[in-house]
């Protein structure tokens, strides 16, 4: 019997690169979202704490190691690249890990690209490495987190994964096209 | 449009859906009269001042929000989680 | 012509261009109207009503007269502003509104009929007879209407929309512009400066005045160089802010490729910014005023500081004998600028009898312009002393002044009105009319430069101390301090021939006399009636004269009669801007599922669903029609088995300690006794008690739970779970989120479909493993799994379930096995008729306005609980035999074609509203029971089965008889799907 074979959301639409400004996909192992059950919001960072990790406030995120945790809304966030074993009873658990593609987008030029599309203010200030951010990426729900000074990676829902990356492409070449013409 | 999310800070107007008059938020109880649903659902004031209304932060973190609003002027002069509608209403950040 | 020795423009680089036809040469910085003034083109266009030649009035955005339109085919664009326009090598623009040609208009013949195209003349004219409106003046007005035209092609050009965000938001750069960013920057703060044109300074680049101690061009070109060096300092030029809206945002168009020769395909051509700003100053500078004297619009007729512009920033005097016409000091600055560049000052006529003036050339003080000639280019000026005696200068520019209007547009963007200073005759912004914004300079009445830069940096100071933040100590430039020495003047007194106000929209001082001797007195009255103010200019060059010779009319002062507002945009913004990423498919996001590719490649043309893509059909070799293939394909499910992807169904996990009871509230019947393993039918309403949606929920696990909603409404539905939550039951241990992306899901189905899945599990089923509306979890080639048994065809029917990153590889197994026992992949055409068969709803049926009871599912409504929206259902005729009610329906006899949309009415009834019985919501061709089937909603219809009933599509000319039944055509019992 031969096996199920898998493919990741950006399969056959990435690496992209315009102007300096690079998008990859960024495929987490897995991705399982965490809602802490009623009066279990200790509980449930104690937990994570034990991982090396804790439970994220709004716009917030944890790292360690590969494991990451990001705030994503209401009560919720996204525990990445770990087993959410040591959750089991204290929250919510249920599995993203094939709902959302992460696309990331890097380089000098990745504030100028998001600031086509995205209507938060993006720069280090106002959003430093770490921050996440549930918003909109042009007219598509998307989890935002910035991963490094110019590293900015994308969640957005499965099945757009060809629209988002369209239109973060068309942005890419937009300026690229500003840097070569002005 | 900005709107503050308790949780997420100000925010742009599209990344939230309006519902209408904050009295959406207290239902009738069960076994309340016809009047009282004809009421909830349909008759509302329409005032040239302080409005509250709820917002759905749907592009967000999907929070209901009950926002404070003058409707002459358009200051939003408070919001807040309608899970907290308890406690006294926040005022919106300012800046 | 040109004048050596003048001008920031750069000599060494010359462009070629084209206007009307003909080759000319300018330079770079220079704007189409430079360039062609340069060359002594007089002509620009034809005026909107009377045709009448019109050269350029202005130098900046403000200019009504020329527009021309700039490009060929779909890049073409109407109504550019040549003294905008940059230009490049290959620019291609022609005059508009005139035929054949702006120096030859056969249009003109409307300038004849002047007397009766006065203000108002739609309204009294062209009224009769009715009939002739619609064939001959509508088509023939439209016709003769409008200024420039649209190319009518598609337009593939890039554009874009961008958001920025800063603590200061400074609009102009010219002195006072200038002084706030430098101030504000110094200090710290965040800072965008946006300009209009496309190099900064303002008027620093028209005027002779030095600040400190260096001419204005060179301190501004200083100042503008500290600032790019600066970090937190953004400069934006060609970038005009267009409208400021609630909480401190502000929009802006950014002409990016406009200016470029054979731009590359990726640059925008314009960019529409949203502008987050905590404060912002406006330094907009003001607009020169006209005079309304006869014939005051021929070409060569400009305002006195557009002709200073043209010298000093452009090297070009616009004529070789010119005239000054003014009311104020101000304006004998462009007599004194163009006799030191050696240009002849014809004469400088001055309405005040008093005044003073110090040059080489004549001057006439007391005197008034009472006519000019040359039509296709001033030849003459008329003037007229006090005592009325009658002069002649021959002159071929006439540079007049009425004064200025401070720019103050966007202050009134949220309702504002301004205020009337007597001492400036203009109108200045009212403080605190857009929170957060603050005006600075000229755009708020400060005429002296050195008044200028002081409000700059006064406006920067009180937005830093606003913004928390310290200024550094402002260091004052030396600049001259010269007071306003103006006398108002609107109009010379009765003149012979029409005196223009709004040359835009070709609006005279008749016009606004006739509007209030015929009683339309109220600003807002006179503008729409005469049109003044309407046109691309918005009145920016005829507002405040309008209204002084309208109160004058009514007897009021300025003040009292007010002023109209401003609205956004600024300038006029293309829609493309706007709409930037919205073309085509951009509109929406695009959702694919994991089976889109298999099916594309299998030739199913896609169908939207909300906004995922769903295969219509599968068509195979030697299918000719759609039919054809949907016929086969439910043939195929009801003998076979079929494969069909549901991905796109809502699928929302649910948990908690009050999952349960939450399911309890939501839906009108009990999901709290659903035991693990099992899946119940539910119907969920509005607070209203209308249906909202309907859809099955699985119990995997106590207090964990599947609910499923239909593929348009899983937006809607999960909204509407958050709101019942967090507002009615915000304590309760209940956790939701959205799971349709996370399982790629098809349906299997047909008696063969348990023979297929046992094919690819690892451990097989059997029909009581799972049982019928069951849900268990399974393994197949090595993933784990879910499997319902669920039917929407009414066969036997599972749907299974795989993590999304197996769908494709799933599906496309399936299939192939399918196919291999005679089945197949079957589309939403198919799917549409098998549920039909079955009478099974959809939203076509639940659209909105039904009811439990409507569906016959009253019983559904359980009476031992609450639940959202049953109050409001038990309101009086929500219920009852003259509700509509779900029924089937089959044409008699059966090879009749009926459609859905058609209404119903009793035979021997006229098919009219007021006989109206119902309507038909849903229509297949069933190649089951080889006939059409329809679901229709009939009044009283649960009772009527047996009768006939008359279907009538008046849109498609259908009439045919049906029998009412009920809506199980096939398979009443269901036993198929048991099986």
């Amino acid at each position: 019997m031969p096996s199920l074979i898998a493919k990741s959301a950006c399969d056959g639409l990435l690496p992209l690169s315009e102007g300096g400004v690079t998008l990859s996909e960024a495929a987490p192992a897995r991705v399982t979202s965490v809602a802490p059950f009623a009066g279990q919001e200790k509980a449930t960072d104690a937990a994570l704490k034990t991982m090396g990790l804790g439970w994220p406030k709004p716009g917030q995120s944890f790292t360690k190691d590969e494991a990451q945790i990001l705030w994503t809304g209401r009560g919720q966030a996204f525990l990445i690249s770990a087993s959410p074993a040591e959750l089991d009873g204290v929250a919510a658990l249920s599995d993203q890990s094939d709902g959302w593609a992460r696309i990331r987008l890097e380089g000098a030029g990745a504030e100028a690209v998001l600031a086509r599309l995205v209507p938060l203010d993006l720069r280090t200030a106002a959003f430093p490495t770490g921050s996440v951010a549930r918003t909109g990426l042009n007219h598509m729900m998307m989890v935002l987190h910035r991963a490094g000074a110019e590293t900015f990676d994308i969640m957005v829902f499965r099945s757009m994964t060809a629209s988002a990356v369209h239109e973060l492409h068309h942005a890419m070449k937009a300026l690229a096209a500003r840097a070569a013409a002005l | 449009m900005r709107i503050n999310c308790p949780l997420c800070g100000t925010r742009d107007r599209r990344e939230f859906t309006y519902y209408g008059d904050a009295v959406y938020a207290d239902r009738p109880a069960d076994g309340a009269p016809i009047e009282a649903w004809d009421d909830y659902l349909h008759l509302r004031d329409n005032p040239a001042g302080e409005t509250r209304d709820l917002w759905y932060h749907e592009m967000g973190c999907s929070s209901w929000i009950e926002v404070t609003r003058n409707t002459v002027t358009h200051e939003i002069s408070a919001t807040r989680l309608l899970t907290d509608r308890k406690a006294p209403a926040k005022k919106g950040k300012k800046t | 012509m040109r004048i050596a020795g003048k001008g920031l423009i750069d000599r060494a680089n010359t462009v070629g261009f084209r206007f009307d036809g003909k080759d000319y040469t300018g330079f770079e910085g220079d704007t189409l109207a430079s360039a062609l003034l340069a060359s002594d083109v007089k002509v620009f266009g034809r005026s909107f009503k009377y045709h009448r030649p019109r050269g350029v009035m202005s130098a900046g955005s403000e200019e009504p007269n020329a527009l021309v339109t700039v490009g060929k085919g779909a890049a073409q664009v109407p109504n550019v502003r040549a003294t905008v326009q940059e230009i490049h090598a290959g620019l291609e623009a022609r005059g508009q509104n005139a035929w054949p040609s702006v120096n030859l208009d056969l249009m003109a013949v409307n300038d004849l009929f002047a007397p009766f195209f006065s203000a108002g003349f739609y309204y009294k004219t062209f009224m009769w007879p009715r009939a002739f409106w619609e064939k001959l003046y509508e088509p023939a007005i439209r016709r003769a209407a409008g200024l420039g035209a649209l190319s009518g092609k598609h337009n593939d050009e890039s554009y874009e929309k961008a958001w920025a965000h800063c603590d200061l938001l400074i609009i102009g750069s010219g002195p006072a512009g200038l002084m706030a960013a430098l101030t504000a920057a110094r200090a710290g703060a965040e800072v965008i400066l946006a300009e209009e044109d496309h190099r900064m300074g303002g008027r620093c680049l028209s005027e002779t005045f030095e600040i400190a101690g260096k001419p204005a061009a060179d301190w501004a070109a200083g100042i503008v160089a500290e600032l790019e060096a600066m970090p937190n300092v953004r400069l934006m030029t060609r970038t005009t802010v267009t409208g400021a809206y609630d909480d401190g945002t502000y929009g802006a168009l950014e002409r990016v490729g406009l200016h470029i020769a054979n731009p590359p395909k990726d640059l925008p051509r314009e960019c529409f910014w949203r502008i987050v700003a905590k404060r912002a100053v406006l330094a907009s500078g003001a607009h020169e005023r006209q005079i309304a004297f006869s014939n005051n619009d021929r070409p060569g007729i400009m305002t006195a500081g557009a002709v200073r512009a043209y010298l000093n920033r452009w090297g070009v005097a616009p004529g070789h004998a010119v005239t000054i016409f003014a009311n104020n000091d101000n304006a004998h600055k462009t007599a004194r600028d163009l006799s030191a560049a050696g240009v002849r000052i014809a004469g400088l006529i001055d309405v005040r009898e008093d005044v003073e003036v110090v040059g080489d050339f004549p001057v006439y003080a007391g005197y008034r312009v009472i006519d000019t000639v040359g039509r296709k280019g001033l030849r003459d000026v008329v003037i007229a002393d006090k005592s009325g005696q009658i002069s002649r200068i021959v002159s071929d520019c006439l540079a007049v002044s009425g004064g200025w209007n401070p720019a103050l547009h966007l202050t009134c963007h949220m309702n504002g009105r301004p205020v009337w200073r007597e001492d400036i005759a203009a109108f200045v912004p009212k403080p605190g009319m857009v929170p957060g914004l603050e005006a600075a300079g000229s755009a708020n009445g400060a005429f002296s430069t050195r008044a200028c830069l002081a409000q700059g940096i006064a406006a920067a100071e009180a937005a830093l101390e606003a913004l928390g933040r310290k200024p550094k100590k402002a260091e004052m430039p030396e600049a001259e301090d010269g007071a306003v020495r103006m006398r108002a003047y609107w109009e010379v007194p009765e003149p012979k021939h029409r005196a223009w106000l709004d040359f835009a929209n070709d609006v005279t001082t008749k016009d606004v006399r006739l509007a209030a001797q015929e009683n339309f007195r109220s600003v807002e009255h006179m503008k729409r009636y005469t049109t003044q103010g309407m046109a691309p200019d918005q009145g920016k060059n005829s507002n405040v004269a309008a209204l002084a010779i309208l109160a004058d009319a009514t007897g009021r002062g300025i003040s009292e009669t007010g002023t109209t507002t401003f609205r956004p945009p600024y300038t006029p913004v293309s829609i493309a801007a706007m709409g930037a990423g919205g073309q085509g498919a951009g509109f929406a996001p695009q959702r694919f599922t994991t089976s889109d590719k298999a099916a594309r490649e299998r030739g199913a043309p896609m169908i939207e669903a909300g906004l995922w893509y769903r295969p219509s059909y599968f068509p195979r070799p030697g299918e000719k029609t759609w039919r054809e293939s949907c016929d086969r394909e439910v043939m195929m499910v009801r003998d076979r088995v079929g494969v069909c992807d549901v991905s796109t169904l809502g699928k929302i996990d649910i948990q908690g300690r009050d999952a349960a009871r939450f399911l309890d509230l939501v839906y009108t019947n009990t999901f709290s006794t659903l035991k693990p393993g099992r899946v119940r039918y539910g119907l969920m309403l509005r607070e209203d008690g209308l249906i909202m949606d309907d859809g099955t929920t699985a119990c995997l696990a106590e207090g964990h739970y599947l609910m499923t909603t239909t593929t348009a409404a899983a937006g809607q539905v999960m909204r509407h779970l958050e709101f019942v939550q967090q507002a009615h039951c915000p304590g309760w241990d209940v956790r939701m989120i959205s799971v349709t992306e996370q399982w790629a899901q098809f349906a299997v189905a047909g008696p063969l479909a348990r023979e297929l899945l046992n094919s690819v599990l690892e451990t097989p089923i059997d029909v009581t493993t799972p049982p019928f509306l069951g849900v268990a979890d399974v393994r197949l080639m090595d993933v784990d799994a879910r499997l319902y048994r669920i039917s929407f065809s009414g066969e036997l029917g599972y749907e299974i379930a795989v993590p999304a990153r197996y769908g494709e590889s799933l599906y496309r197994d399936l299939v192939a096995r399918a196919e291999s026992l005679g089945g197949g992949a079957y589309g939403m055409e198919a799917l549409n008729v098998l549920r039909i068969e079955k009478g099974f709803i959809t939203h076509a049926e639940i659209h909105g306005r039904v009811t439990a009871f409507d569906i016959g599912m009253e019983g559904m409504v359980s009476a031992k609980k609450d639940c959202i929206g049953k109050g409001a259902s038990k309101r009086p005729g929500l219920a009852g035999p003259e509700r509509e009610q779900l029924v089937g329906l089959r044409p008699i006899p059966m090879s009749r074609q009926i459609g859905a949309g058609a209404h119903l009415f009793n035979e021997g009834a006229d098919p009219v509203r007021v006989n109206d019985q119902g309507y038909v919501t849903s229509v297949g061709y069933s190649p089951v029971l080889k006939t059409y089937l329809g679901l229709a909603f009939l009044k009283n219809g649960r009772a009527r089965h047996g009768e006939r009933i008359r279907l009538v599509d008046h849109l498609r000319g259908t009439d045919v008889v049906c029998e009412v039944m009920n809506p199980v055509f096939f398979d009443p019992e269901g036993g198929r799907a048991r099986a």
